[in-house]
């Protein structure tokens, strides 16, 4: 692993532009996170590792590596950093920063699960949960669907997955809509 | 009476946990607990969309704690998920002024101001601190003793917070369980994640994650989980024979949401606590219990 030295500014600087960010500055390497997280030993690199190569601007290392996609978001490095930084949240922001930058992730398909349920969230306000999956194994591979055959079959036996969609009312999806497109707007804007 | 703005979330208002509200409404009623749901709510964007998107998730939860705003009640979710990005959003709201602006530009583009007054509440909290134990125990109609119960917490009802119980040692669940007459057993990994919305994309490790609560949950004789979130009853319940088939072993532990647990001891009828929604079926632990 080559350190670039000159990227390294940079890179925290872009962490730190994103709330909550510029805390990475204060981590002390103690690994609690590392300790804390139960998908550390599956990640190319642990949490404590990440936000060293952040500091130390490998950028394209960090962003294109697998492990913010295995958080499971379960705060439990959160609550027990010493130094308050919100390592679950860390992660969040590298997937979202991946994502922008078009950065793949590789083997994993969560990427495309996360986009598949956003989608949903963007166009109609809600996620209607067959539409959800159904979306998202056509973005993966739909093959794998039918490992969920009996899943699928057993929840509609007892009347828990519905192919209907819960629309909200065209005027509160339109001003939701409205909200989302200014929030996109401001994020290309580029004021962060 | 006392009166809450209700947010069901997706999950138990028109998915797969629809028995979740069902019952969260009966209890609420026989507590004279009034939940009345927010209009034209949104989906609070859950774990995928900060993700994918930090402020667009955050407009998302904005959006739902502006019009929240303007009835001035606490905003009740019996969803964990619901509940993380609120309190996120709320929190990340007031610490970064910044963040702040990006919002408050946001939803004016949608004709919205919020000014961070909201107070967002799980409904656990809302039975065990508005409504407590002895309120409880009023209620109760078929002492539930003789049964035992592992409460399971997982995550984001109290984590990161600022939550109502203790971040990795909760016990509001437990106290609850024990006012209905239930034993609740020691549950060590009660706090520990069930493997979440990664059940979708990383199966094998949600499957491992499931596996040791069903272990820690059956070897403390537990005869059922209860759950506070949609997701948790979701992997635990539907996802149990894949557990079995992948580890070679035979859980049959029935998985409710304690809102069910309490409507059973409340004396409320089956069908109106969705009981029958329970993949792995709850009959047989509950035979005792139930009312026709």
């Amino acid at each position: 692993m080559e350190i670039k030295k000159q990227g390294t500014t940079n890179f925290v600087n872009e962490i730190s532009a994103i709330p909550g960010g510029e805390v990475v500055k204060l981590c002390i390497q103690c690994g609690t996170c590392s300790a804390s997280c139960p998908n550390a030993t599956r990640m190319d690199y642990t949490p404590r590792q990440l936000i060293a190569m952040a500091r130390a601007g490998m950028r394209d290392e960090v962003l294109s590596s697998h492990s913010p996609w295995l958080c499971l978001s379960c705060y439990l490095c959160t609550v027990r950093c010493p130094r308050g930084i919100k390592p679950t949240d860390l992660m969040h922001t590298l997937e979202c920063l991946a994502l922008r930058n078009n950065v793949s992730s590789g083997r994993s398909y969560t990427p495309k699960m996360y986009r598949s349920f956003s989608d949903f969230v963007y166009s109609i306000g809600s996620v209607p949960e067959m539409g959800f999956m159904t979306w998202y194994y056509l973005l993966t591979n739909p093959l794998r669907a039918i490992k969920m055959l009996p899943q699928a079959l057993s929840l509609l036996r007892h009347g828990r997955l519905s192919p209907k969609a819960k629309r909200m009312k065209p005027e509160a999806e339109a001003q939701l809509k409205a909200i989302l497109d200014k929030a996109e707007a401001i994020v290309i804007g580029g004021t962060r | 009476m006392k009166y809450y703005t209700y947010f069901p979330g997706c999950s138990a208002a028109h998915g797969n946990s629809t028995a979740y509200d069902r019952s969260a409404q009966a209890v609420a009623k026989a507590l004279d607990v009034e939940l009345i749901e927010l209009e034209n709510w949104n989906c609070c964007g859950s774990t995928p969309y900060s993700s994918v998107d930090e402020l667009a998730s955050y407009c998302c939860s904005a959006r739902n704690l502006a019009l929240a705003e303007k009835r001035g009640f606490d905003l009740v979710t019996p969803c964990s998920a619901c509940f993380v990005l609120l309190i996120k959003t709320n929190t990340a709201l007031k610490e970064y002024p910044e963040l702040r602006g990006e919002v408050k530009e946001a939803l004016a583009a949608g004709k919205l101001e919020y000014n961070g007054t909201v107070k967002v509440r799980h409904l656990l909290d809302v039975f065990v601190n508005d409504i407590g134990s002895e309120q409880v125990k009023t209620r109760v109609k078929k002492d539930l003793s003789g049964l035992k119960v592992a409460p399971y917490y997982g995550c984001q009802i109290v984590r990161p917070g600022p939550s109502f119980d203790h971040p990795e040692f909760p016990k509001s669940l437990d106290g609850l369980v024990t006012s209905l007459g239930a034993e609740a057993v020691p549950f060590p990994l009660k706090a520990r994640c069930c493997g979440g919305s990664l059940i979708l994309s990383e199966e094998d490790i949600a499957l491992g994650l499931l596996h040791k609560l069903f272990n820690s949950a059956a070897n403390n004789g537990a005869q059922c989980i209860v759950t506070v979130c949609p997701l948790c009853q979701t992997n635990l319940d539907v996802y149990q024979s894949k557990v079995n088939n992948k580890f070679n072993t035979k859980f049959n532990i029935p998985v409710l949401f304690f809102t069910q647990l309490m409507g059973v001891a409340f004396g409320i009828e089956s069908k109106d606590l969705g009981l029958g929604k329970c993949i792995v079926s709850p009959q047989k632990a509950l035979a005792g219990y139930l009312s026709k």
